[in-house]
């Protein structure tokens, strides 16, 4: 339903947005996933108009955005909740953009009780809204005029998880009954439940796309197994010296390795496992893995994770004990 | 991807595109609906009753002679400068605002939402002027009762037609200032360098050249409104001039506006 070709925005010598082409289906949730200021939000305004690409188009049910007549009962856009008069009332907002799509007032209380907004926050002015109350607003107003496509931007920023869980089941069984909906996110496990396709974008590029099935077994060599033991350290070693990489995590070891091999290491060196379970690619790892080496100034403020040792780690798995021979993490800089 | 052929279409035959008179209303009711825009509508006629009644009360004191027009030129010294920045905030309000982004996004065509801020513009000058005109006759009949023999009723339709074009062309220069800039404190600024500033100026440099004074109604569009005011407007070049001055102070910073609003990035 959008056909995003070939699309490039640069801006000077620096390219936002470069080649990237992808199509979301209708009836799907496409999400789209990278880190900030990886030029999710640039194509999604040159969907719609707001921004003049430099070469490449995007089209929506083969249509250029300007030429749909009354766009805003075709495509629900929502690109930035807090682009809105602050001195407007959250109703006002709806009624104007009711009375531009050519609505009944009604429409505006339908999606104001769509959206669990009261009554009485709906007479409060936008600039007294918590961002979760600005983006629910955002999502009513996309949605005012019954359209067919969804076009959202990072939509669960400042959502609490009751309010992002309520709107994984709207866009659900919006894409159920035929909608297409496209939807921007930097956190990954806000879209991964959700979204029945992905496009991951990293520094204007497209890094990867498809199912969550097709990305997962695209990547290649990454399975990962969590194994505990009776002796971690000569498990640890075992696998070190089989070529594994080995981390300690939490109570346990993570091995760079199909759980049959760990089984088998563990057999061999004699230690005792007392849980051995296949970790999986986690989307978020791979997420990681394909934007980091894109991601905007890595050496920003906080440094990169250490990249995993070549060796073993032969150190036990006591969290204040770090190891002596691998650099020192900052608190929270490593899971 | 290889289903691009296959892409369904948006089916919007049954989608009438939104007409003109609809985007007028929008705007219409987003010129009032904001504190800013109700307040400043409000003190245009605040000061617009203020002003007329000072007059009416000076001219009762005093016994002065009034005529039903007198009024109508003593709230033109507001509605001049206040007219504009009204027309400024119509502009300037979807940057300053970031609201731009869901107004071109609902209307992509911008040229239509430009317009039809003009035509609010210019509906809330007649609307304006109607006051002014409406309130004076009322002020010149409570003279009528008190001083009658002081009172006089001399009335020119030309003088109304000339007094709503001269506040409509003042409220769109400073609608084409807006455009320009797209930023309310600049464009307010450069409107009051243009309504105050330039005069001075221009003096300032005829006093240096003397033979300079003929050329300032070819560049003040205040100066070369004069005589449509009058309604004396019957040389030809007294029109070259409104229409020299005009496009230095209409012409040229609308069009510029306008080409910037029509490809600008809004975020």
């Amino acid at each position: 339903m959008i056909t995003v070709d070939h699309l490039t925005k640069a801006y000077g010598s620096f390219r936002a947005v470069d080649d990237v082409s992808f199509v979301c289906h209708r009836g799907r949730v496409t999400g789209f996933l990278g880190p900030n200021g990886a030029g999710k939000t640039t194509t999604m305004r040159v969907m719609v108009g707001l921004t003049p690409p430099t070469s490449g188009r995007v089209t929506i049910g083969g249509l250029d955005y300007a030429a749909i007549p009354n766009p805003g009962r075709h495509v629900g856009v929502l690109l930035d909740a807090s682009a809105q008069h602050g001195g407007r009332t959250g109703r006002e907002i709806l009624t104007l953009g009711a009375l531009a799509m050519g609505l009944p007032s009604a429409r505006v209380d339908e999606m104001l009780a769509l959206v669990g907004l009261t009554d009485n926050e709906a007479k409060r002015r936008l600039r007294n809204y918590s961002l979760g109350m600005k983006q629910r607003l955002g999502i009513a107003h996309a949605l005012l005029g019954d359209p067919e496509v969804l076009i959202l931007d990072e939509p669960a920023n400042g959502l609490d998880p009751a309010g992002i869980r309520w709107m994984r089941g709207l866009l659900k069984s919006y894409a159920d009954r035929g909608g297409t909906v496209l939807l921007s996110s930097h956190l990954l496990n806000e879209v991964e439940l959700i979204a029945d396709e992905m496009i991951l974008i990293g520094h204007g590029r497209i890094v990867a796309q498809g199912d969550k099935k097709s990305l997962l077994a695209g990547a290649q060599g990454a399975a990962t197994s969590l194994a505990m033991s009776l002796d971690n350290t000569a498990l640890a070693t075992e696998l070190a010296r089989r070529g594994h990489l080995v981390d300690p995590v939490g109570e346990g070891l993570r091995v760079n390795a199909a759980t049959e091999v760990v089984g088998r290491a563990a057999l061999d060196a004699g230690v005792v496992l007392t849980d051995l379970r296949s970790g999986g690619v986690g989307l978020e790892d791979l997420f990681l893995e394909l934007t980091s080496a894109t991601a905007r100034d890595g050496a920003g403020a906080v440094p990169p994770p250490p990249p995993p040792p070549s060796h073993g780690v032969h150190v036990p798995p006591t969290p204040n004990m770090p190891p002596v021979d691998s650099p020192v993490t900052p608190p929270g800089g490593h899971r | 991807m290889s289903t691009t052929a296959a892409s369904p279409t948006l089916d919007v035959s049954g989608t009438r595109p939104i007409p003109f008179w609809r985007l007028v209303r929008v705007e219409l009711r987003k010129s009032y609906d904001t504190r800013a825009g109700f307040w400043l509508l409000f003190t245009i006629g605040l000061l617009v009753a203020l002003v007329e009644i000072a007059l009416l009360l000076a001219v009762l004191i005093q016994e002065e002679p009034v005529a039903v027009s007198d009024f109508s030129i003593v709230a033109a010294f507001i509605t001049s400068i206040l007219l504009p920045v009204l027309g400024i905030l119509l502009v300037t309000q979807e940057w300053s605002q970031r609201t731009g982004m869901v107004t071109f996004a609902i209307e992509p065509r911008r040229i239509r939402v430009v317009l039809s801020k003009l035509v609010v513009g210019i509906l809330l000058t007649l609307l304006t002027t109607v006051f002014v005109f409406v309130l004076g006759v009322v002020l010149t009949l409570v003279c009528e009762v008190v001083q009658p023999d002081l009172t006089s009723w001399d009335y020119d339709w030309r003088f109304v037609v000339a007094f709503t074009i001269g506040q409509s062309l003042t409220m769109v220069v400073g609608f084409a200032l807006a455009a320009l800039l797209l930023n309310t404190p600049g464009a307010i600024v450069l409107f009051f360098v243009y309504w105050w500033g330039l005069s001075l100026i221009l003096a300032a440099v005829a006093g240096i050249f003397p033979q300079f004074i003929d050329v300032i109604p070819w560049i003040n569009f205040q100066v070369a409104l004069g005589p449509l005011y009058e309604w004396e407007l019957d040389r030809a070049e007294e029109l070259a001039q409104i229409l020299t001055s005009g496009t230095l102070w209409i012409g040229i910073p609308l069009g510029f506006g306008l080409w910037r609003i029509l490809t600008a990035e809004l975020k």
